[in-house]
């Protein structure tokens, strides 16, 4: 550009067409990009606000719009069934989210900080159940509490199976949060009259929290909507939220479901919601209670 | 130097890792109470790891550690009267200015009042009271380590440890915290222990200078002793810049030694020790006089032919050549406004130094 500047003055033309061309910033005056963004939304929320809009239609079948209502709110409210299944989908939610999260951490923070023998290999290990079929890690399970322990099935086994495919993430965030820490802000702690105690929870703790705090979040939300390895491993008293809502479709699709699901939705975005609120809290303000 | 007390005595101390590596050699030294000591060598010369083993963090393989005649051995960092500058400076990002330095008072159980009150006093000794509410993010680099310094001051220490504290500023700012450093540790008494690789921080802070090689201590004394009087052809050679000789002793009369040195001839030079065989002749480059005539030959004399002239604005750096081939780098201060240099490349010159000024390496 210089170049062309100091050479010869340029052509009106030249610095017409130069004068058009977008900064790369200027993503707006690009059609195409415009579209494939455009297109991209379209793509990821139509489903979404199809599903919550026919939430409110006033029809049985559910196949066309024929008017608003909350009814089916209402109906998806009092229905004890689906009650029964949102409670045991959030205990199971919530001990699976506690347990792995502390797994997790604690993995996260020793697969950062040491080295072992055959680390190589363990991290491999660890990092399967990411990438294994889910279906596989399904049936993995139903032998392994039938034929092994012999556990009956049951809101045990279902949280059991939802630690072990959810700690694995929460490691992976942990570790990827403590990959920035630098180790002397421990060794200062030390060094300025801490215990190791203190250390952890004043200084490296509240590093580790949005990480924690992300990886907790990943582990809820993939507990609570996990259809597929909860499936396999209930028992018939512990069916969960997904499971009945699966059940629900197969005998006819009414607005229930959709209004059930639109619920699910609220609660998620809800709790990602204050999860996400904590985390820029605690990046910016102090968390560390001396 | 009159005798004060011990307050760091090393003792034998060395230091291996995994087995093979040796970071420290059988370091043996005392620092004493009010110094600012300086551990001085080039990267990878296990001045740090001597440094971590006086706050705690590393553990001596061999020899003892005794800070202010305590033995350190099984005494964790958090139980030392010692206290560390960290080269990253270490500042609690998560914290305020205010709760970084307070934080070795707020573990330890001291009463909010008395924290409140000496927080304010570190960060008055470090001129930061205007930044206490402000969070390490929004801080400078020098202003970060200020705050590092409040933290460690606050705790009150017998020493105060820093690790390579100037590195990671730049070069003005450097120099104006060299000389803060200094009127700090004066001002509050407190024996400093540096660990630089950088010699003039060495040279124009610490009162005494270790200097270290390959684990080894190589050389302890005060700048200017450290300058003048180097005992081998290493710290001569890392402190400042050194003409080079090589030569072997053909003689000795009272306090003097003949040697016949390359490209020097034989020459007579003032020694107190005893030395034989082969010797190095050295001697600074700000000590050799150029001239265009003959000296006296009172001087030890070489004459040679400029290659390079280096103009630094107050001094510029002479290399010349005898016809042996040996180079001699000679500085010379431009005490006179010109910009035409006193000499060009290519002149053929008298080299000349009083044998005073000469050193004779053993080592």
């Amino acid at each position: 550009m210089t170049a062309v500047a100091t050479t010869a003055p340029p052509r009106p033309a030249a610095a017409a067409r130069r004068k058009l061309r977008p900064a790369p910033l200027e993503y707006g005056r690009r059609t195409w990009l415009r579209a494939v963004m455009v297109v991209s939304f379209i793509f990821l929320y139509a489903p979404i606000v199809t599903l919550i809009a026919f939430s409110f239609n006033n029809s049985k079948r559910n196949v066309t719009w024929e008017g608003f209502t909350l009814d089916y709110y209402v109906k998806a409210l009092n229905n004890t069934a689906l009650h029964d299944t949102l409670i045991n989908s959030m205990i199971v939610a919530f001990w699976s989210t506690l347990a792995s999260t502390i797994i997790g951490s604690l993995l996260g923070v020793a697969l950062q900080r040491f080295r072992f023998p055959l680390k190589g290999p363990y991290e491999g290990l660890i990092h399967l159940p990411i990438v294994i079929p889910e279906v596989c890690m399904a049936a993995a399970m139903l032998v392994f509490f039938a034929k092994f322990v012999g556990i009956p099935f049951g809101l045990f086994t279902i949280t059991a199976s939802h630690i072990a495919f959810s700690f694995p993430f929460v490691a992976v965030v942990v570790r990827s949060r403590m990959a920035g820490f630098d180790e002397s802000l421990e060794e200062a702690s030390r060094d300025l009259g801490a215990n190791p105690w203190q250390t952890f929870f004043n200084v490296t703790l509240p590093y580790m929290m949005p990480g924690v705090v992300a990886g907790a979040l990943l582990a809820f939300t993939l507990s609570l909507d996990d259809f597929l390895i909860t499936f396999f491993v209930s028992g018939p008293s512990s069916t969960t939220f997904p499971v009945k809502i699966y059940s629900m479709v197969r005998q006819s699709v009414t607005p229930e479901v959709n209004a059930a699901s639109t619920m699910l939705i609220l609660v998620t975005l809800t709790v990602t919601a204050i999860g996400m609120w904590f985390q820029s809290r605690s990046g910016k303000k102090s968390v560390g209670h001396g | 130097m009159d005798k004060r007390k011990s307050i760091i005595s090393i003792q034998h101390v060395s230091k291996r890792f995994g087995g093979s590596v040796t970071a420290v050699d059988d370091a043996h030294l005392e620092i004493e109470e009010g110094e600012f000591f300086a551990l001085l060598g080039p990267s990878g010369c296990g001045k740090t790891t001597l440094l971590r083993m006086l706050a705690g963090f590393e553990l001596p393989s061999e020899g003892q550690i005794m800070i202010d005649g305590q033995p350190m051995e099984g005494v964790e960092p958090d139980k030392r009267p010692v206290n560390m500058v960290f080269q990253s400076y270490a500042v609690f990002p998560h914290m305020s200015v205010e709760r970084n330095v307070g934080y070795g008072l707020r573990v330890t159980g001291v009463g909010a009042d008395e924290t409140k009150r000496r927080v304010a006093e570190a960060l008055a000794l470090v001129k930061m009271e205007k930044f206490a509410d402000r969070m390490p993010n929004q801080l400078s680099g020098g202003q970060r380590q200020r705050v590092a310094l409040a933290r460690a001051l606050v705790k009150r220490p017998k020493v105060l440890l820093l690790d390579e504290p100037l590195s990671a500023l730049d070069a003005k700012l450097r120099e104006a915290m060299q000389l803060e450093l200094v009127r700090l540790q004066q001002s509050v008494g407190i024996t400093f222990v540096i660990v630089t690789h950088d010699q003039d921080e060495a040279l124009s802070m610490a009162n005494r200078i270790a200097v270290m090689e390959a684990g080894k201590v190589r050389q302890i004394a005060p700048p200017a002793e450290l300058y003048e009087f180097p005992n081998s052809r290493f710290v001569a050679d890392f402190i400042g810049k050194m003409n080079l000789f090589e030569g072997r002793v053909s003689g000795a009369s009272g306090n003097q030694i003949v040697v016949d040195a390359k490209g020097l001839g034989r020459i007579a030079v003032p020694f107190s020790g005893s030395a034989q065989g082969d010797v190095g002749i050295a001697v600074r480059p700000e000590k050799i006089r150029l001239d265009r005539s003959e000296p006296g030959n009172d001087r030890i004399r070489l004459r040679g032919r400029v290659t390079e002239v280096a103009y630094y604005g107050d001094e510029s750096a002479v290399f010349l050549e005898d016809s042996g081939g040996i180079s001699v780098n000679v500085n010379v201060p431009n005490e006179a406004r010109s910009t035409t240099p006193a000499f060009a490349i290519g002149d053929e010159l008298w080299l000349s130094w009083n044998p005073a000024d000469t050193l004779v390496l053993t080592a």
